[in-house]
């Protein structure tokens, strides 16, 4: 028989147990509707899949998780979706969650099922994938998704793997019955997991008031490497952190989870619908959950379908209506009350004790706290709950935090023994709330602050950007203002070039000055050079039109002398040469005068 | 007798500068920019950026706290806030001023997007960009963004904005404090 530790703490609460280990698992009768919460574990909503009037088979998957943290949920028998809707749910708050409503048809038509013949010849991934597809979360409590719980961080070897038969909770008695009625699955949906984790080490931890449990799991471990351990009756050990130092002696860090020292628990419950999803194929749609409670005249232990209603169970149990003060889903330290019996049961739901005004008694009203200490020695996590409920109620959470409040697993050990009726889980669990939700208020906050601040940056870098904008124009038409008035002046002044665009400008200028200098020359050229020859042309006219009159002279003195009739048109012709010659001396004379003044005009222009 | 005198005097001298030189050293190499202390009350405030307190957004608020300025003017924050602040500063916690509004649950705003006429005013009033759309096109409130802060509700020009009360469902709940202890409960009866 292998060491064990003890842990500090604990008490003996009156067990109760026996009421309901008397009768072997009844198989609850299918109810006329399953309510199935479409959350049954912590992480993230799964979404239906299916829709209102559809007809699904018995295993057939209604909703999934896309993103996040979460398993699919499957139908627990055939039937027709009668609808998405809200529904009271298992929750200490009593309020309402989305659920599927199923109307099953009792024909309990199953999907075809693939089981694994010989997992060990598969993937350890995809033996993981098909753990996730039966939907199978942890089972004792919490409800941790199981996958992710299998898939422990890299540099975290599993060195121990520990399966949780503890059930220190007075009343419920399910992991115990599962583990007399089916330890042959409770021991290979271990092997599933040890194949997977391969650690060195199972254990199955068992505390000593199952005796019929531990002899069947004794006989099933016959051939493997499992041990059996049987650890002292005590509560809470049966809480995580508690029985692995029970088992191996090591402590789970504050804040951290046992693989970090290399350790993994799981329920026994969990190992069940392990083995049905690898060797049946099936998926998680029933689980054994114990009715019980002095109020119920046959208690005992259903495997129920997931998503029925707990009036039904209660009823197939013999409830007495008129007995029943308080319903209490879970155990009476840990549990909570039920504000209706409508609600389902669901893949955590592991007990429902049906309590009359005897048997759970209202508690006293809360005395003063008298400092008796009887808490800090009950606390198995050795915390201060004393000086815990003293800051959670003058809700100076920061010192609750300081002492380890989020160490505490709200096992209620410390309310148990406390002479002043003190509730003081509930103090604890407020103060757990009201810390989360500042932490999230903060974080929003610092989120607001970000978008806030980055937006003024924005705004102002934009404002910024404007009257860079804004400037630039104005010196552009400063700048375009100067320069004109600059050129004015230069142009006044001598046209001489500033910049390229004057300089260009004068060029421009310069070269048609140019040309009109060249053309007014060219101009004052052609008048003279036209002139010339017009004088000396004049000239030869003269010269020419002297001679013609001086030969018509000669002629006509010729005719007057020989008295010819011709001597009047030669009169005549000699006037008319004397005109010419006249007109041609005008022009020559006109032309002379205009010549000597010409030479002047160029050099003017 | 001189030369002790002296010595004494070279002494004291000395060790004048050199921690001088240090306290000087010290001042310039750990320099704080800024006013820590509205950092610590700017990260108190909820940051709703609202402005019910008269200034624009939480910093300045925190800036005119420092400054000497009531604590009581943050109706989004409410007493707790107030009470965080009255801790920090070490004053006496009042109760909210009135005159800037009352507490109340949390709210966020939700743009009735058939009636939007994508006018893009209640974008450029959000101080935190939780307001997504563009002109001539129907606008949505980032719900998770939204601080609640009311600024939006005024510009729109046809009145599509509304405040919604968040009521707390089955994720958001936490659990209540327990009821009031006997001694109490008995002097509330007499």
């Amino acid at each position: 028989m292998s060491q064990l530790w003890d842990f500090s703490g604990g008490i003996h609460p009156p067990e109760n147990k026996i009421q309901s280990t008397r009768r072997p698992i009844r198989t609850a009768r299918i109810p006329e509707r399953l309510i199935i919460p479409l959350q049954q574990h912590i992480g993230v909503q799964a979404e239906a899949i299916v829709h209102v009037g559809d007809r699904v088979l018995k295993g057939q998957k209604i909703a999934d998780v896309t993103a996040g943290m979460g398993v699919p949920v499957h139908a627990p028998t055939s039937g027709t979706i009668q609808a998405i809707e809200l529904q009271p749910v298992p929750h200490p708050s009593g309020m309402s969650d989305l659920c599927v409503i199923l109307q099953p048809d009792g024909k309990e038509e199953w999907v075809e099922l693939h089981p694994v013949e010989n997992y060990q010849k598969h993937d350890r991934e995809e033996v993981l994938q098909l753990i996730r597809d039966a939907g199978i979360s942890g089972m004792g409590g919490a409800g941790f998704p199981t996958t992710i719980k299998l898939r422990p961080p890299r540099d975290r070897k599993v060195e121990t793997l520990i399966l949780n038969g503890a059930e220190c909770e007075p009343y419920i008695t399910a992991d115990d019955m599962t583990m007399r009625e089916h330890a042959a699955e409770v021991v290979s949906g271990m092997q599933v997991m040890a194949w997977i984790l391969r650690p060195s080490r199972c254990v199955i931890g068992i505390e000593d008031n199952k005796p019929e449990a531990i002899a069947a799991l004794r006989e099933a471990i016959q051939g493997t490497q499992i041990e059996v351990t049987v650890v002292p009756t005590k509560y809470p050990s049966g809480g995580e952190k508690q029985l692995v130092h029970i088992l191996t002696g090591l402590e789970v860090p504050s804040g951290g989870i046992p693989a970090d020292i290399g350790v993994m628990c799981q329920n026994v419950g969990t190992a069940v619908a392990v083995s049905r999803a690898i060797h049946e194929g099936k998926p998680l749609i029933s689980r054994i959950v114990t009715i019980t409670g002095d109020a119920v005249q046959e208690a005992g232990n259903f495997e129920a379908m997931l998503g029925t209603p707990v009036s039904a169970l209660l009823s197939e149990a013999g409830l007495q209506p008129n007995r029943l003060n308080r319903l209490v889903q879970g155990g009476p330290m840990m549990g909570y009350t039920l504000s209706t019996d409508a609600v389902p049961i669901v893949k955590t739901s592991n007990c429902v004790i049906a309590a009359t005004a005897q048997e759970l008694q209202t508690p006293p009203p809360e005395q003063p706290c008298i400092r008796c200490g009887q808490c800090a020695e009950v606390c198995p996590m050795e915390l201060l709950p004393q000086q815990l409920f003293w800051y959670a109620k003058a809700e100076e959470f920061e010192k609750a935090e300081h002492l380890n409040l989020f160490d505490c697993i709200e096992c209620g050990a410390c309310s148990y023994v406390c002479p002043s009726s003190i509730p003081l889980v509930q103090y604890y669990r407020f103060a757990k709330g009201e810390i989360r939700t500042q932490r999230e208020e903060q974080l929003k906050s610092d989120r607001a602050r970000e978008r806030f601040e980055a937006r003024q940056a924005r705004l102002e870098r934009e404002q910024q950007e404007k009257e860079q904008r804004r400037k630039e124009r104005a010196k552009a038409a400063a700048e375009a203002q100067t320069k004109k008035k600059a050129e004015a002046e230069r142009a006044a002044a001598e046209g001489e070039a500033v910049d390229d665009r004057a300089a260009k400008a004068a060029l421009v200028q310069q070269a048609l000055e140019r040309k009109k200098a060249k053309t007014a020359q060219t101009k004052a050229e052609a008048p003279a050079a036209q002139k010339k020859p017009d004088i000396e042309a004049l000239e030869k006219q003269v010269t020419q039109a002297e001679a013609k009159l001086n030969t018509m002279q000669g002629m006509l003195d010729e005719a007057k002398a020989q008295q010819a009739d011709n001597v009047e048109k030669l009169e005549r012709a000699v006037a008319k040469n004397h005109d010419r010659v006249k007109r041609a001396k005008d022009a020559l004379a006109e032309a002379r005068k205009q010549i000597p003044a010409e030479p002047e005009t160029p050099s003017s222009e | 007798m001189w030369i002790s005198f002296l010595i004494a005097v070279a002494v004291l001298l000395v060790l004048a500068l050199v921690f001088g030189g240090l306290l000087g050293f010290a001042s310039e190499r750990f320099k704080v920019e800024g006013n820590p202390l509205v950092d610590q009350i700017d990260s108190l405030l909820p940051q709703t950026q609202c402005g019910q307190c008269g200034y624009p957004g939480c910093r300045p608020y925190a800036d005119a706290i420092a400054d000497g300025d009531a604590i009581n003017k943050c109706p989004p924050g409410g007493e707790s806030t107030i009470k965080a602040l009255a801790d920090l500063l070490d004053v006496e916690p009042q109760p909210l001023d009135a005159e800037h509004g009352a507490e109340q649950a949390v709210r966020v705003a939700v743009i009735r997007e058939d009636e939007c006429i994508g006018c893009t005013k209640c974008i450029q009033a959000c101080p935190v960009d939780a307001i997504l759309g563009a002109a001539k096109h129907m606008h949505t409130v980032i719900e998770s963004e939204c601080t609640g802060c009311d600024l939006c509700v005024d510009p729109c020009p046809v009145d599509c904005i509304d405040m919604i009360t968040v009521e707390p469902d089955i994720r958001t709940w936490t659990p209540p404090a327990p009821s009031i202890i006997a001694t109490d409960r008995q002097g509330a009866t007499v």
